[in-house]
């Protein structure tokens, strides 16, 4: 647009971009303003400033959600998920952008269907028949329910980035004597790295942050993800919300602060695949 | 900034030329399947399958299932929970149609005119999203709805009269979906401004030298133009809503006195609480329907769109 927009208009757009600013932000100044005061500060006045900063909460969140143990878990599961999904998933994408026959548009469909089919649709059985199979408290086995609910998006996102690559370039490294394997994973591979760290940093938030699956199948205390740790923490064992907003800073900072440096990616790869977290 | 809808263009424009599907590729990328399959049949397909005959049975968990026939069906019918249920996800269906998603066109029209502060404003409005549901739960629960360390306390404390909105019968499920609703619309304004950035910039201009206003441009120019993202959102909204399971379960458990059920929770407690599979693959058989619906309509204008 190049037509000057007039002063008003540009004071009502700024001052209802401020209201959004300000709804999106302010409960999370009240996370980050409380995890700073002794719980009786809070009871007084949760708007009132954090001085002087009341850093024991931190300690105490640490140690009552087991952080240094939930903590590992999480980053394991998140990872495990991670690599499962990018691997089975590039492989997938690969075929699907490759071939256009109707057989795998059927694959295609039957993908996108599965975004869209409800947890409880399989969870009840999937429960009890991991149960039978002593898989109950097992991050690998939630690491592949995860596998399965994020492929899909990561098969749909990663297409796009395979249809881009001319086949030219395929069919040169045939040419030269690769193999079809060796072009998958010398070749195409190293092109649609920038989409695999998309789907990478995706899929590792919905995991760091997933709470259905992770409560239900991952119950023993030793096993539990952060995500699931706090959610007992601030259920039944504490109500000392300086110390329970402490341990949700704590969550929640490594997935600001890669958010906040990799906003394009995040943006663009959520909007691109459109799942809801 | 290459939007998604950019390099969508520029991929299609590109395949169009190159996948005649020479058929050098051989039958061992047929193999390059068989992990995503396997995982998703293992893990979504099989146990989907069994949930749909296991609603015509009865079964503990345990001890082996008996075939009833239609009588979870009749259960569930019988049970006013249910109706609850069913009528709060159709409530909470209405709210997420209309809300979010007008404060998401507001705001991403807006972002259009905001051209030097858009991106911080974007980064602002998606921060909720990417924080864990579970900790947004406890955030609205203690720091802003809680009588004794939230800010509606300190309102009342002050004179205001405002009550715990998870508390009362009649407001329960507003009140969850108030935080669902601030961690939700910041996406669908992410969403619809990258679709309003790609409307070309002449018939903005044009609309605007014949002296068009806000409202009109919007009503004109915008919305028409950025239809297709409008309704697969909408599509998409549907089908989230009656899968919303999260805020409830942590915020209400469904309660008070069940005033916030919505059908994910009370399939949850059938399986889970009252060892009532049987009923709980029930719900969950209705709850597909419901997605089913309105997959249907998702897959066939993905699919247009990819024939485009």
């Amino acid at each position: 647009m190049k037509v000057v927009e007039s002063r008003l208009t540009m004071t009502v757009t700024y001052v209802v971009l401020g209201i959004g600013a300000f709804i999106a932000l302010f409960p999370i100044a009240l996370l980050v303003v409380n995890s700073l005061k002794p719980a009786a500060a809070i009871v007084v006045s949760p708007l009132s400033p954090p001085f002087p900063p009341r850093w024991d909460n931190f300690v105490h969140a640490w140690r009552d959600a087991h952080f240094s143990q939930t903590f590992v878990n999480s980053a394991l599961l998140t990872a495990m998920t991670i690599v499962l999904v990018c691997t089975t998933g590039s492989l997938t994408a690969y075929v699907l952008a490759r071939r256009k026959i109707k057989a795998w548009q059927l694959a295609t469909f039957y993908l996108m269907a599965t975004t869209t089919a409800p947890i409880q649709l399989f969870l009840f059985p999937l429960y009890f028949g991991f149960a039978k199979l002593g898989w109950i408290n097992s991050p690998p086995a939630v690491s592949l329910i995860y596998t399965a609910l994020y492929s899909p998006f990561a098969v749909m996102l990663l297409r796009t980035y395979f249809l881009a690559v001319p086949k030219e370039v395929e069919e040169a490294a045939l040419v030269d004597g690769a193999n079809h394997w060796q072009v998958f994973t010398r070749v195409m591979l190293p092109i649609v790295s920038p989409g695999l760290l998309t789907v990478a940093l995706i899929i590792g938030l919905y995991s760091w942050n997933e709470f259905l699956i992770a409560t239900t199948f991952l119950q023993k205390a030793d096993k539990q993800t952060a995500v699931i740790a706090f959610n007992l923490l601030s259920g039944q064992y504490s109500s000392d919300w300086g110390e329970i907003m402490a341990a949700a800073l704590i969550i929640v900072l490594p997935v600001v602060v890669l958010f906040l440096f990799m906003q394009r990616r995040f943006i663009e790869g959520m909007a691109g695949g459109s799942i809801k977290g | 900034m290459a939007t998604q809808a950019e390099t969508l263009v520029t991929t299609r424009a590109r395949t169009r030329r190159t996948s005649d599907a020479a058929p050098s590729a051989s039958r061992i990328h047929l193999l390059y399947l068989v992990p995503t399959f396997a995982i998703n049949f293992a893990i979504i397909l099989v146990p989907a399958l069994l949930t749909i005959a296991l609603a015509f049975f009865s079964w503990d968990g345990i001890s082996p299932p008996q075939f009833v026939g239609l009588d979870n069906f009749v259960q569930i019918f019988s049970d006013g929970v249910f109706w609850t249920a069913l009528t709060n996800n159709v409530i909470w269906t209405v709210i997420f149609l209309i809300v979010p998603v007008a404060m998401g066109l507001l705001a991403a029209s807006m972002l259009l005119i905001a051209r030097k502060a858009r991106n911080f404003f974007q980064v602002v409005y998606f921060l909720p999203v990417v924080i864990a549901t579970a900790i947004t739960a406890r955030v609205w629960q203690g720091m802003i709805y809680s009588p004794v360390t939230g800010i509606f306390g300190l309102m009342h404390r002050a004179g205001f009269p405002v009550g715990n909105p998870l508390a009362g019968t009649s407001t329960a499920l507003y009140g969850v979906a108030t935080v669902d609703l601030w961690h939700w619309w910041g996406f669908l304004c992410v969403i619809f401004f990258a679709a309003l950035r790609q409307v070309p910039a002449e018939h903005i201009e044009a609309a605007r030298l014949e002296g068009a206003n806000y409202g009109q441009m919007l009503r004109y120019v915008l919305l028409p133009a950025i239809r297709p993202t409008i309704t697969l959102m909408m599509i998409l909204t549907v089908i989230w809503s009656f899968l919303v399971f999260d805020f409830v379960y942590i915020l209400t458990q469904g309660g008070p006195a069940f005033s916030s059920e919505v059908l994910s929770t009370l399939a949850y407690r059938h399986a889970f609480y009252d060892l009532n599979v049987g009923g709980a693959a029930a719900v969950a058989l209705i709850i597909s329907c419901f997605g089913l619906i309105a997959t249907f309509f998702y897959v066939r204008i993905q699919t247009r769109e990819e024939a485009l």
